[in-house]
């Protein structure tokens, strides 16, 4: 793994997080710094959609604290240095909005109060929609679009904000191959920009190639954090192959039903050999 | 026209023109967040505070201005903690209200006509007070509402999104809360409490038949609100009825012609769609040459329909796909 020395961009230390009294991430401590490609994979359950959440302050740490670019997240105000993706099925809502009024949403960060969009503007909106490949399709509605499309549109609608720090929950969750194709290009364009990434997968597809370092999340803990490995699957068989093995992660009890377990960890139910 | 002579009629459609402005701008973000009944909801509130106003004898606009926006404020909040749908937490506030509302009435023995007058509109009730408060609020209402647009619009389309953007999620919902109960008050003289929410929905829900963006579906919604709720007063003063229920059939009937009008227009979109180019540049399926006595001459006027595919036109041919080729067609 390449020793990156550059500033932190995000940072929990010490993270938990309850929902309803009831632990979903205990004793969190990640550090990610500038130009890395971080992927964050794990089974339903595992707590990774919540971690990004609660490093973009939309779940609240029952303890512990984020820091964002340096800043506490309570006085964090410099959003427009992050674009954010959220997890969803669709880009539609009740009323028909195009992918340019779509995509635009994502210059409000950097758009000054009650003022029309400035030409800037204008340009930051048109590249992210030539970005990932939806310029005939710009004017159209999104619930014209395929769910792969519409994902598309979510994606550009971060990337128009132009940040620094891109943020993306299961981008292509069912998505075909073909759109998790041309959002990877995305995605490598913003890399070699140097561009900071923290992804959260099931499955990481044509992205593998562009991941640097790899997160498991299980039962709301980092089960391991290091080199790539292509699939949870792979690394819970012992199959990664990058000169040694992890006897701690193989001998762990490893459940892939989306449990929480109690705050005092039990002892493993079936032991191992 | 001789009805314009009134000052009544005049006061009613000046009323009813900023009304017709104001109830859909606020609608379309209530639609567009999927709580196309909130309308409703506050409007039942208000009818606490009306009667509240009469029972106590001070202006009825102003208490139910003060009642509905509390409502709408309780709705939001019960809404972002109780962890119950918005569905649900209106219609707490929906029964609560109108069982108030009936109450007070009763205590203060006011007749069920006065109540009527709120419920479905009356253009005689209005006074030059009531027009100019109308006119104010409703003229602040529109402001906001297009001013605030971008906000607006990007909070109720991805909440998740806009706080992550920065914005304050919670003051743009109460925002919207607060607009949509001043503009139920303010339109529950010419429409009336029950059926102001139609004036707030409906335009939009006809707008979207035949719009693509949302800004060309809030500003079409804002016309076709101000042509019914004008249509409406217009209609009330000739024949003696609630403005509320001629203003709504009105909208409804505009809707009724729109529906229809955007199914074909959908279709056609759908139809005409280019076919997709397998991005090896080959063609789907077989290469499948139709044969030289192909007895109809595929061309502009040739009555069926055609549909770009890539470099080429391919003719819908009674579920085929003829793309003409030196002198015959092949089927894609």
């Amino acid at each position: 793994m390449p020793v990156n020395d550059g500033p932190v961009v995000a940072q929990i230390h010490d993270g938990s997080v309850a929902i309803g009294g009831r632990p979903i991430l205990r004793g969190i401590d990640l550090s990610v710094r500038r130009g890395e490609v971080v992927a964050l994979l794990g089974a339903n359950g595992s707590g990774k959609s919540t971690l990004v959440r609660s490093l973009m302050g939309l779940v609240p740490l029952s303890r512990g604290e984020v820091a964002l670019f340096g800043t506490p997240l309570s006085q964090f105000r410099a959003w427009r240095r992050i674009g954010f993706v959220p997890q969803r099925v669709s880009a539609t809502s009740g009323v028909p909005a195009s992918v340019w009024e779509v995509v635009a949403s994502g210059r409000l960060s950097r758009r000054p109060f009650l003022r029309p969009l400035r030409k800037a503007d204008k340009a930051a909106v048109r590249n992210a929609i030539v970005a990932v490949g939806l310029t005939e399709r710009a004017h159209d509605g999104c619930s014209t679009l395929s769910g792969g499309q519409q994902q598309r549109a979510l994606i550009a609608r971060a990337l128009a904000g132009e940040p620094e720090l891109f943020v993306l929950d299961e981008p292509t969750a069912g998505v075909d191959l073909q759109s998790q194709q041309a959002f990877a290009d995305a995605l490598a364009g913003l890399v070699a920009q140097g561009a900071t990434i923290i992804l959260v997968a099931h499955e990481l597809g044509p992205m593998a190639a562009l991941v640097d370092r790899t997160l498991v999340m299980r039962d709301g803990r980092i089960a391991y954090d290091g080199p790539p490995v292509a699939s949870i699957e792979e690394l819970e068989h012992g199959w990664a192959d990058h000169g040694h093995h992890h006897p701690e992660l193989q001998a762990r009890y490893s459940d892939h039903a989306p449990t929480v377990a109690s705050p005092i960890d039990a002892p493993p139910r079936e032991q191992r050999p | 026209m001789s009805v314009l002579n009134y000052d009544f009629v005049v006061l009613a459609l000046v009323a009813a023109l900023f009304t017709g402005l104001a109830a859909p701008a606020v609608g379309t973000y209530l639609v567009q967040r999927r709580l196309a009944l909130m309308g409703d909801g506050i409007g039942h509130i208000a009818v606490t505070g009306i009667a509240l106003g009469l029972l106590t004898g001070t202006s009825p606009t102003l208490t139910a201005v003060i009642v509905a926006t509390l409502g709408a404020i309780l709705i939001e909040v019960i809404r972002e903690q109780g962890r119950t749908n918005g569905d649900v937490a209106l219609a707490l506030l929906f029964y609560g209200g109108i069982a108030g509302g009936v109450l007070l009435i009763g205590l203060g023995g006011q007749s069920a006509s006065t109540l009527n007058s709120y419920l479905f509109g009356s253009i005689l009730s209005l006074s030059a007070v009531d027009v100019w408060t109308t006119v104010v609020l409703a003229v602040v209402v529109v402001v906001v509402a297009v001013g605030f647009s971008p906000q607006l619009f990007a909070v109720a389309q991805d909440q998740e999104f806009a706080k992550v953007a920065g914005l304050n999620v919670r003051f743009y919902n109460i925002l919207v809360a607060v607009m949509a109960a001043v503009t139920v008050t303010i339109a529950m003289r010419t429409v009336g409490l029950l059926l102001v929410s139609a004036l707030m929905v409906v335009p939009v829900a006809t707008s979207q038949q035949l719009t693509r963006g949302f800004r060309s579906t809030l500003v079409t919604a804002m016309g076709l609100g101000t042509l019914a709720s004008l249509g409406g007063v217009l209609v009330s003063a000739y024949v003696d009825v609630a403005p509320g229920a001629t203003t709504v059939l009105i909208a409804l009937a505009g809707f009724a012609l729109a529906w229809p009008l955007g199914v074909m227009v959908r279709r056609r979109q759908r139809m005409q769609a280019p076919f997709a180019i397998t991005p090896d540049g080959a063609y789907e399926g077989e290469h499948t040459v139709v044969p030289e006595e192909h007895a109809h001459e595929h061309g502009e006027d040739c009555g069926h329909l055609a549909v770009p595919h890539g470099d080429h036109v391919d003719y819908v041919h009674d579920g085929h796909r003829h793309a003409p080729h030196g002198s015959h067609y092949d089927e894609h």
